[in-house]
């Protein structure tokens, strides 16, 4: 069903001017804020610190990417080493505290699926963001067993992009009823859209619209 | 009949051999359309008599797909719909899409349209919480306290719809600050309420707080311990009622929050009865706050500098703050148009909610509404 992603693609215009609409904008009122030194038109830099150095030394090219985007700290990891990296970040540095989980579609790359862990660590009052990359159809290792909250969490991305996790203890449609065709918050699924059979078959109408 | 002497629970009140009730399991249905479950969720129970062993949650009932919608919407437009995931508590849930957007933008809200958006914020949270308390009693039966915190909670709603025209889903905030200028009287209309619901919470704590029925049903019920919390990521009053002294506005604070002087109330037990008294605690402290914030809000602009057609860089933010249910957040990722590419809403009543099985397992099908009551869940938040 993502196989048509090019040609129902909502149309949304790639950006023509990211960096050039930032300076219309300086705030009177910004100098407070901004917890590091991050200025307007913001890109990315990297992320360094002994976390990271320690991760890329273990890890070595796994760790993708290790960046700072507005003083919040992500890492890229390969979907290979993941799970091992969350458990990781678990065990030894002490994020205990799942946050979130999501994930983004973008239909045009050939990996289209970022999936990301919102993770908090009480001690260090720390939040980082783990990012891995996916191909339509693969799946990742579930953290159920790693932070119980995964479970729902993990149930909405299968409903809403249909990302699977391998290991889950009960993977199955969360906000969605158990019969629904579609995952609707992938990008080729048109707002409009809805499973008609579905909804005549179990609510004897016609259109829910 | 002689298989089902085997479960503990006969065994203790009738001999092995002369039960007179066949204590198969019974899975019954709670919902959705029951008037405890607070919305329309559904519970499923399996129960050995009156005892819970097991429930599943079937939610989605108003599942309206708002992280879709907001995909097709311009950040400004996506603003109101915010306002009905959590609807008693709206304004948190405006205050957190307008900080998400406005890191993304780089920009930061005015002093004076920060402190009056803790003002709105924090009668929002004690708006909140007077509702919660008042169904929560309903709940277990107790029906006085819903009229007194209803008759409070009016006072509030008032001064909203005063601020804004509307009472329940305000759209208060705007990207960049508030559209509002406070009307003439607001400080006044703010401390008159401080001054006149400060004696209220004591009178609520009169009805309940040793009131022996009430101890009975809510001490030692749906405990779940501070490690547990953590281990399930529920946050807010019922983390904070298991022990662990955390509260976003101290440990990461958003909209000046770190101006003002208050404290994080904290219980023992982590039981229902703890988390009762943690949320009256919060009333107070909320109380302090708005107080601090109305008799100190500074002249200036109430808007920052925005432009009218909002392009974010492309990039990616997560914010979160401290609603009433817990952690609120937003993760906005944009692709450098005029519509958020991805809006994901971390709500907290559904990382709550999820707690739930953990909670009753082993209590009394009485105690599952208590349970529910407890997590102060809103259904269109859980769903949205």
């Amino acid at each position: 069903m993502a196989d048509e992603t090019t040609s129902k693609d909502q149309p949304k215009p790639p950006e023509s001017k990211p960096a050039a609409e930032k300076p219309a904008a300086p705030p009177a009122a910004k100098a407070a804020a901004a917890p590091s030194a991050k200025p307007a038109g913001p890109t990315p830099q990297p992320w360094e610190s002994e976390m990271v150095a320690k991760f890329k030394a273990r890890f070595g090219s796994g760790i993708r990417e290790a960046s700072t985007y507005v003083g919040q700290n992500y890492m890229v990891v390969d979907g290979s080493i993941v799970y091992e990296a969350l458990q990781l970040l678990r065990e030894d540095e002490g994020f205990d505290y799942c946050v979130d989980i999501t994930a983004v579609h973008y239909p045009k790359r050939e990996e289209q699926f970022d999936l990301v862990w919102i993770l908090y660590s009480f001690p260090r009052n720390e939040r980082i963001r783990v990012k891995t990359l996916l191909k339509d159809g693969a799946s990742v290792p579930s953290v159920v067993a790693i932070w119980s909250t995964a479970n729902w969490l993990e149930r909405e991305v299968f409903d809403m992009f249909g990302i699977g996790f391998d290991g889950h203890p009960d993977l199955k449609r969360i906000l969605l009823p158990d019969g629904w065709k579609g995952h609707p918050l992938r990008k080729d699924y048109p707002i409009l859209q809805q499973d008609t059979e579905w909804v005549k078959i179990n609510l004897g109408i016609e259109s829910g619209q | 009949m002689t298989d089902s002497t085997k479960s503990g629970f006969y065994q203790e009140t009738a001999g092995p051999d002369q039960t007179f009730l066949d204590a198969n399991e019974l899975v019954l249905n709670m919902g959705p359309q029951h008037p405890s479950t607070h919305g329309v969720l559904r519970v499923i129970l399996r129960l050995d008599g009156e005892k819970v062993l097991g429930t599943e949650c079937v939610i989605g009932y108003l599942h309206r797909g708002v992280e879709k919608i907001a995909e097709n919407r311009t950040y400004t437009m996506f603003n109101p719909y915010v306002d009905r995931m959590d609807y008693v508590a709206a304004v948190s849930n405006g205050l957190g899409y307008c900080l998400a957007v406005e890191k993304l933008l780089n920009i930061e809200a005015p002093p004076r349209a920060a402190y009056i958006r803790v003002v709105l914020t924090e009668l929002n949270r004690m708006a909140s919480h007077q509702l919660w308390l008042g169904t929560h009693a309903l709940d277990i039966g107790a029906m006085t306290p819903l009229f007194y915190t209803f008759r409070d909670r009016e006072e509030i709603l008032k001064i909203y719809e005063k601020y804004c025209g509307a009472r329940l889903t305000t759209h208060a905030f705007r990207i960049g600050g508030t559209l509002y200028e406070t009307y003439d009287g607001f400080e006044q209309d703010v401390n008159n309420f401080v001054k006149f619901v400060t004696p209220k919470i004591g009178e609520y704590e009169e009805l309940l707080t040793t009131n022996r029925i009430w101890v009975e049903r809510t001490k030692g019920v749906g405990v779940l311990s501070g490690k547990d919390c953590i281990d399930f990521g529920v946050t807010g009053p019922v983390l904070r009622a298991g022990g662990v002294k955390w509260d976003l506005r101290k440990a990461q604070p958003y909209s000046m929050y770190d101006k003002f002087d208050f404290e994080i109330p904290t219980g023992e037990n982590g039981d229902t009865f703890d988390r009762y008294i943690v949320r009256i605690a919060e009333m107070r402290q909320s109380l302090r706050i708005i107080d601090q914030a109305v008799n100190s809000i500074p002249a200036g602009p109430i808007m920052a500098k925005v432009p009218k057609v909002m392009k974010p860089a492309v990039g990616e933010v997560y914010v979160s703050i401290e609603a009433p249910k817990g952690e609120l957040g937003y993760f906005v990722v944009s692709d450098g148009s005029t519509q958020p590419y991805r809006v994901r809403v971390r709500p907290p009543s559904f990382v709550n909610l999820q707690a739930l099985d953990k909670m009753v397992r082993g209590a009394l099908v009485a105690d599952v509404v208590a349970v529910i009551g407890t997590l102060d869940i809103v259904l269109g938040e859980v769903d949205r």
